[in-house]
């Protein structure tokens, strides 16, 4: 903005040339923080206007209450431990059965939200897996440089040079197909994704003055660590991590789709799509509703990681 | 310019290189006893000691390493328990498939999402710009494999506009190979008939697989026009009367197309790891089925042979994709 | 008798919309620029020279620019009021402008030729000359307009990128596109501040020289009074969106009359007199989301008063001087 900016420039440079007796203690809390107060509000005016970043963050409450209270609430509790009901087998969408039935007669419905709490733990675990390796690792090379860092960014040039999803499929195809391995695979691949985007904050920081100038007044390496670098880097790995979920959630479900992850009974969208699929196309209902679940979710987590960017990436703000 | 792609070569090499180690720690951490795997499951432990020392199995890493890319270098990629060929050979066999299937993706992705990204960025904020965004939103969300079901439903079973899979109808016979491309080899043989028909073929697994890339090329695309269009020469242009269309096609576009590049090449290797889905939907005999069919039976050479394959189709690509980019802008020309 | 001005603002007042309020950046301006003249606007930073000369040409993005009121008349025409394919007419071909960091207005990628090219190209579409260029009658064009404005080797130069060129030369670079479309008016927005002072004095140099060549009439705009008083017939000293004084060189150097004008010239030092004291204006530039209101020195004037907060027009004190203020001279 045009004013605040220079009234600030001038402000300073007027006041080292007057010679004036202003006692700075007449300021009021409010005087003091406002800088503060206004970023706030930018955040949340930001946020608050940016309607699809709250519609995503609606998707992603949903789901997580439904993941979490997902056993209770659900019509057909006893479908989800391998109860067969075949008299009641396929049956298109009804009132009773929202979803429609599948070939053993269990509840679509009650299987797709009790999906919600497995993707979302394979999600969580995957992303959280791939940040405690990769964070770590990007900060140790953007820091330590030398050969070090040449070490860690070859190995992961090398990771990141082979597409994802294959890589998880080579790794699950030596491992053995389970739920396990599956997130293993997964986390394997995603890990490199954060040493670079650590590595490279971690290099640009290092070279701020603020951080030269603790180093220079004998702040140890761990203060600089723990003080100066880690809070700076905590937004893009937030904006990444959100970004992440969705992509894990589809790769999670990719696996279970190729018979690789989650395996049957376990209520897994992926794995559903998989049975559902040699039901198609009179059985339309079976593939459609799991997907169109993996589709909302990804999509509330993409809206969401959109949003917080906005915020927390100013040059992203206008 | 010929330095630049000598380094990049060499340093392929070397990425390689780590990819095969890779490929060959993957393969050293299977569960599966090698030898045993090797005698089959009738041997007893006489047997299965002998297989190790026959296939070096108890030299140290390094040495098994080194026998490992000697063997790769002679051709030899192991055997597909389940097609009972050469691995090399299936892979040749399969590979040109894929390459089709997407390259033919991606051209849509870029095609498309170019001009709609810069549509959207000058008709910012209007129902256009809001429609593209609400697609490019949820393409992204939308699982590869579902979207190939559900497209073939809709589109193949119920319209009945196109076939519902593999790449030609059984009856037609392949055109004489000279590139072995299907599509192209139909074109240079002059049967245009064939050449219709695996276009047909091609259009649904196609859109499937450049779905995600489509929109993210979009959305990359319209925020750096956006901001392109805020830079100083921008307003310089401006300036001196050159008219919108110029400046936004011409200068602007040129300035935003670096990080769609980078875009385009993250997508590419995304959309290669989605191979695998779309070729399991739509029943394409590329590589990703046959990687998929070998997981399935534990089958492990054709696994690592496919990712070895499909790693350094990926690496290659970005070779390229940093070529385009040092011809795009001067400024890394410079620094060659 | 004096020509009839090329330019002239008329109570020109410029609103932003920011997420803050509306900030109100220009207060009802109004002046008259001759024709061969060369009009100085001073002022700090923030005082709304620059958004002065881009709303003469259109350049304001708008929102957040709004125009509050008065006009902006150039050859008989209120621009403010035109249609946008006018003005886009106008531009490079009978106003021109110049900018002051030649590296981010130059398109990193491409030749300067073909910048300078396109630009000329641009200007004969709109049939100002009669003349229709092709591409190569245009190149060699090119070459002269680097020839006349001193660049070495124009050949070589067309076939260069602008990151591989020096900032003074880019600058040139610049100027040559400005004068592409023979413009009457050509408004330099600090087009000295990003460069080594040696390379300054050059480019004021070549606009002098320029000016008398073409008979160009032009605005300089600068926060430096020492730019001023090297290419300047005239200064308009701005302050917070409000124009304090107006008068020629000679008067404002020897008889600054607004406080702030003095305030000003006090706070430079003056070689000749190595142990004068620097004094500083006290006080801070005011908000203009919520500006005073009237005279907006008010605030940091030892002569304020009552008055001063209904805001005075500019009045002639002498001849060639206009002050803007009810403490200074007949009001």
């Amino acid at each position: 903005m045009v004013g605040s900016t220079n009234q600030r420039t001038n402000l300073a440079t007027v006041m080292l040339i007057q010679d004036s007796n202003e006692d700075h203690a007449s300021e009021s809390f409010a005087d003091r923080h406002a800088s503060t107060y206004r970023t706030l509000r930018l955040y949340a005016r930001t946020f608050r206007r940016n309607t699809s970043a709250m519609f995503g963050l609606a998707i992603v409450v949903v789901f997580l209450v439904v993941a979490a209270i997902g056993p209770w609430i659900v019509p057909f509790p006893e479908d989800a431990t391998g109860a067969v009901h075949l008299d009641i087998k396929l049956q298109p969408p009804d009132s009773t059965h929202w979803f429609g039935t599948d070939e053993v007669g269990n509840d679509i419905f009650t299987r797709v939200v009790l999906g919600t709490r497995t993707t979302l733990q394979i999600a969580c675990i995957v992303t959280g897996v791939a940040m405690l390796i990769g964070v770590p690792l990007g900060m140790i090379a953007g820091l330590v440089g030398g050969w070090v860092q040449e070490a860690i960014m070859r190995v992961t040039d090398v990771f990141l040079s082979v597409p994802g999803l294959v890589l998880a499929i080579a790794i699950v195809g030596a491992l053995g197909p389970g739920i396990v391995n599956a997130m293993l695979a997964l986390s394997l691949v995603w890990w490199p994704g954060y040493v670079r985007l650590v590595q490279a904050k971690t290099l640009a920081l290092k070279n701020e003055i603020y951080v030269q100038a603790a180093y220079s007044i004998g702040a140890s390496k761990l203060r600089i660590v723990f003080i100066h670098i880690l809070p700076n880097c905590t937004s893009p790995i937030i904006v990444k991590a959100s970004m992440d979920m969705g992509m894990a959630i589809l790769g999670a479900a990719s696996l279970g789709f190729l018979g690789l992850g989650a395996q049957p009974p376990f209520p897994e969208w992926g794995a559903m799509i998989s049975i559902a699929r040699t039901y198609l196309p009179d059985w339309w209902w079976y593939s459609f509703f799991p997907g169109l679940a993996i589709s909302l979710t990804v999509l509330g987590f993409n809206l969401l990681g959109d949003g917080l960017r906005d915020i927390l990436d100013p040059r992203h703000r206008d | 310019m010929g330095r630049f792609i000598i380094k990049r070569l060499f340093l392929m090499a070397f990425m390689l290189i780590g990819l095969l180690a890779i490929t060959f720690v993957i393969s050293h951490i299977a569960p599966t006893d090698p030898a045993a795997l090797a005698a089959g499951p009738d041997a007893d432990t006489e047997m299965i000691e002998r297989y190790r020392l026959e296939y070096g199995l108890d030299q140290p890493v390094y040495v098994q390493f080194g026998n490992y890319l000697t063997r790769l270098m002679n051709g030899n990629w192991g055997t597909s328990i389940l097609t009972t060929r050469a691995v090399a050979d299936d892979l040749l066999l399969y590979f040109p498939n894929t390459f089709e299937l997407v390259v033919f993706s991606i051209g849509i992705a870029i095609l498309l999402g170019i001009p709609l990204g810069v549509t959207a960025a000058v008709l910012q904020n209007t129902w256009a710009d809001h429609t593209i965004r609400i697609l490019t939103v949820s393409g992204v969300a939308m699982p590869m494999f579902w979207l190939g079901l559900m497209t073939q439903l809709y589109f193949a079973l119920y319209l009945g506009w196109f076939p519902l899979g593999g790449r030609m109808n059984m009856m037609t016979d392949p055109p004489d190979p000279i590139t072995n491309l299907l599509i192209v080899d139909s074109i240079l043989r002059g049967e245009f008939g064939t050449t219709a028909e695996a276009l047909t073929h091609i259009v649904l697994p196609a859109v499937a697989l450049c779905f995600p890339a489509l929109a993210s090329i979009i959305r990359v695309n319209r925020a750096e026009m956006l901001e392109t269009l805020k830079q100083d020469y921008i307003i310089n242009a401006m300036a001196h009367g050159i008219s919108m269309v110029r400046i936004v096609s011409v200068y602007a576009l040129k300035n935003a197309m670096l990080p769609t590049m980078a875009m385009i090449g993250l997508r590419f290797g995304w959309m290669l790891g989605g191979t695998v889905l779309v070729e399991t939907v739509f029943d394409w005999p590329g590589i990703g089925l046959y990687a998929v069919q070998a997981t399935i039976s534990s089958d492990f050479e054709p696994i690592m042979g496919a990712t070895i394959v499909l790693g350094g189709f990926f690496m290659f690509t970005n070779l390229i994709i940093d070529l385009v980019y040092a011809w795009l802008d001067p400024r890394i020309r410079g620094q060659i | 008798m004096p020509d009839k001005p090329i330019l002239s603002f008329i109570d020109f007042k410029l609103n932003f919309d920011t997420f803050d309020g509306v900030y109100q950046a220009i207060d009802g301006i109004s002046f008259d620029l001759n024709p061969g003249e060369s009009l100085g606007i001073v002022g700090e930073t923030g005082c709304g020279k620059s958004v002065t000369a881009k709303s003469i040409m259109g350049l304001l993005p708008s929102p957040p620019a709004e125009v509050a009121g008065g006009g902006i008349w150039f050859d008989g025409r209120n621009l403010l009021k035109e249609k946008s394919s006018t003005l886009k007419s106008i531009r490079g071909n009978e106003i021109s402008m110049i900018f002051q960091d030649p590296m981010t207005y130059l398109n990193p990628v491409f030749t300067i030729g073909k910048q300078i090219v396109d630009v000329i190209l641009a200007h004969q579409k709109r049939g100002n000359h009669g003349r229709s260029l092709s591409s190569k009658q245009a190149f060699q064009y090119g070459m002269e307009l680097l020839d006349k404005v001193h660049l070495p080797n124009p050949r070589r130069q067309m076939k260069s990128y602008p990151h591989e060129l020096s900032g003074g030369m880019r600058q040139r670079v610049l100027i040559a596109m400005a004068l592409s479309g023979q413009p009457k008016l050509l408004i330099a927005d600090e087009p000295t501040t990003a460069l080594d002072v040696t390379i300054q004095a050059q480019i004021l140099e070549l606009i002098s020289e320029l000016r008398e060549q073409l008979n160009l009439s032009v605005i300089m705009i600068t926060h430096d009074l020492g730019v001023v008083a090297t290419v300047c017939d005239r200064v308009l000293v701005m302050y917070a969106g409000q124009i304090v004084e107006d008068a020629s060189i000679k008067q404002l150097f020897n008889n600054p009359s607004h406080p702030y004008t003095r305030g000003l010239l006090q706070a430079v030092p003056d070689p000749a007199k190595p142990n004068k004291k620097l004094k500083g204006i006290p006080g801070a530039l005011p908000n203009l989301l919520n500006p005073p209101i009237g005279c907006r020195f008010q605030t940091r004037c030892s002569s304020a008063s009552e008055k001063c907060t209904r805001m005075p027009a500019l009045h002639e004190i002498r001849t060639n001087q206009k002050v803007a203020c009810w403490n200074v001279g007949t009001a």
